[in-house]
């Protein structure tokens, strides 16, 4: 999806602020949803961190901006929350409200839309498929963009870099995200030139390095720009 | 939507998710309490130091950090694939994600703001040097930046160049000596005393 998420390369977000706080929880609540989020995922509700992620990926633009890192993380808990099923969004507004009433009780759970099990929290796979690149390689990424969740950012969409790491099968996101089931696909380190990211005008010998599974990938007809 | 907002919706989800029975606020509490007190930089540092002073436990670093990491018996999570890449007098690393806010929670903890953000995920890897120079740190024109986007499973640290005055000095006393920033690569520790 072409989503605000997808920060690699945008212009006019301004100066990094380097002088972060140094403690992990600025205020009481982002702790409280640190927290949450993980027993959510211990007790199986936030099936997998590919639909967790895609939750925060359907917030609108301006709330994604706007919402801070563990805003973003309490509304992807509620989607998920009112999604498989365990509480209702009119639950949540009511709970809000001065008065508390007797304990919203349970919604009858949907179907749960994952048909398939969590593998004892790894995301490593082994498949039969032979892996097609090897080291040294060059490849082109896709340039489609399809509407659900990928790990193939915009800014090297339709770019020509080299392998130079070969990692095994893991977890598909595009399909884990949702639902379609959670068989591995060959994963690759692929650097890309900044030239070729950038532009010519762009310092040379620098480059960037994405991890991208197979399925974004196809040999190249060209030569990468060296990145060496 | 306001700080306030935020904590009241957050206390009404929590607070309905114990009246059903599925979670405790104990349980909530002890999350907290390991990644503010047990899983942070402090966990790096060891690993970097150890590196520093053990050539061998440095060569099955770089080739495998999460096996090589094993032996510390670190808790916290996000290193299933552990990638730890070295500064060299021709390379220097940094690390970002520009997607989500990937980070190798287990030897780093978790994340500084400034790695959540929009400006430092939308711009390091556009601009890397300009970044880097907000930081302080100004890369020698005779070295590469490479930047790595975690967008799948990999996490990655930076192994940062030891400054030669530190020659000599115990694997403890280096690990109090090791920064975060410098194992994301936003920094080196060549100014350090």
């Amino acid at each position: 999806m072409d989503g605000i998420h997808d920060l690699g390369g945008k212009h006019g977000h301004g100066a990094v602020e380097t002088d972060a706080a140094p403690t992990n929880f600025v205020q009481r609540w982002q702790g409280r949803v640190f927290g949450l989020n993980n027993r959510m995922f211990r007790l199986g509700i936030t099936h997998n961190t590919d639909y967790f992620r895609h939750a925060i990926e359907r917030m609108t633009p301006a709330a994604y901006l706007t919402h801070g890192y563990y805003g973003r993380w309490l509304a992807a808990i509620e989607t998920i929350l009112v999604e498989q099923g365990i509480l209702r969004s009119a639950d949540i507004e009511k709970r809000l409200g001065p008065e508390v009433g007797p304990s919203a009780a349970r919604p009858d759970p949907d179907p749960t839309r994952f048909a398939y099990t969590l593998r004892a929290y790894t995301a490593r796979r082994q498949i039969q498929r032979e892996q097609r690149f090897v080291e040294g390689d060059q490849v082109l990424t896709a340039t489609h963009t399809k509407p659900g969740h990928t790990r193939l950012p915009a800014y090297v969409r339709g770019r020509v870099g080299r392998v130079v790491a070969v990692h095994g099968a893991w977890v598909y996101p595009d399909d884990n995200a949702h639902a379609r089931g959670d068989e591995g696909q060959h994963l690759y380190t692929v650097e890309f030139s900044a030239a070729e990211l950038w532009g010519a005008d762009t310092r040379g010998g620098d480059s960037v390095c994405v991890d991208l599974f197979e399925p974004y990938l196809q040999a190249a007809q060209r030569a990468a720009d060296d990145v060496d | 939507m306001s700080d306030a907002d935020q904590a009241l919706r957050a206390e009404a989800i929590e607070a309905l998710l114990v009246e059903q029975g599925l979670i405790t606020s104990a349980e909530i509490d002890d999350v907290i309490t390991r990644y503010n007190e047990r899983v942070g930089p402090m966990n790096g540092a060891r690993v970097v130091a150890r590196a520093w002073t053990d050539a061998q436990f440095k060569a099955r670093l770089l080739a495998d950090g999460t096996s090589a990491i094993e032996e510390f018996e670190f808790e916290g999570g996000e290193v299933e694939k552990l990638v730890v890449v070295e500064n060299t007098e021709t390379t220097h690393n940094v690390v970002v994600c520009t997607l989500c806010s990937c980070y190798p929670w287990a030897v780093l903890g978790l994340p500084p703001k400034w790695y959540k953000d929009p400006a430092y995920r939308s711009r390091v890897v556009r601009e890397p040097r300009a970044v880097l120079q907000e930081f302080g740190l100004a890369v020698p024109a005779e070295q590469r930046v490479r930047v790595w986007d975690s967008s799948a499973e990999v996490r990655y640290m930076v192994l940062p160049q030891m400054p030669t005055a530190w020659v000599g000095l115990s694997e403890t006393e280096l690990a109090t000596r090791v920064t975060r920033d410098s194992m994301i690569g936003v920094t080196t520790l060549a100014d350090q005393p």
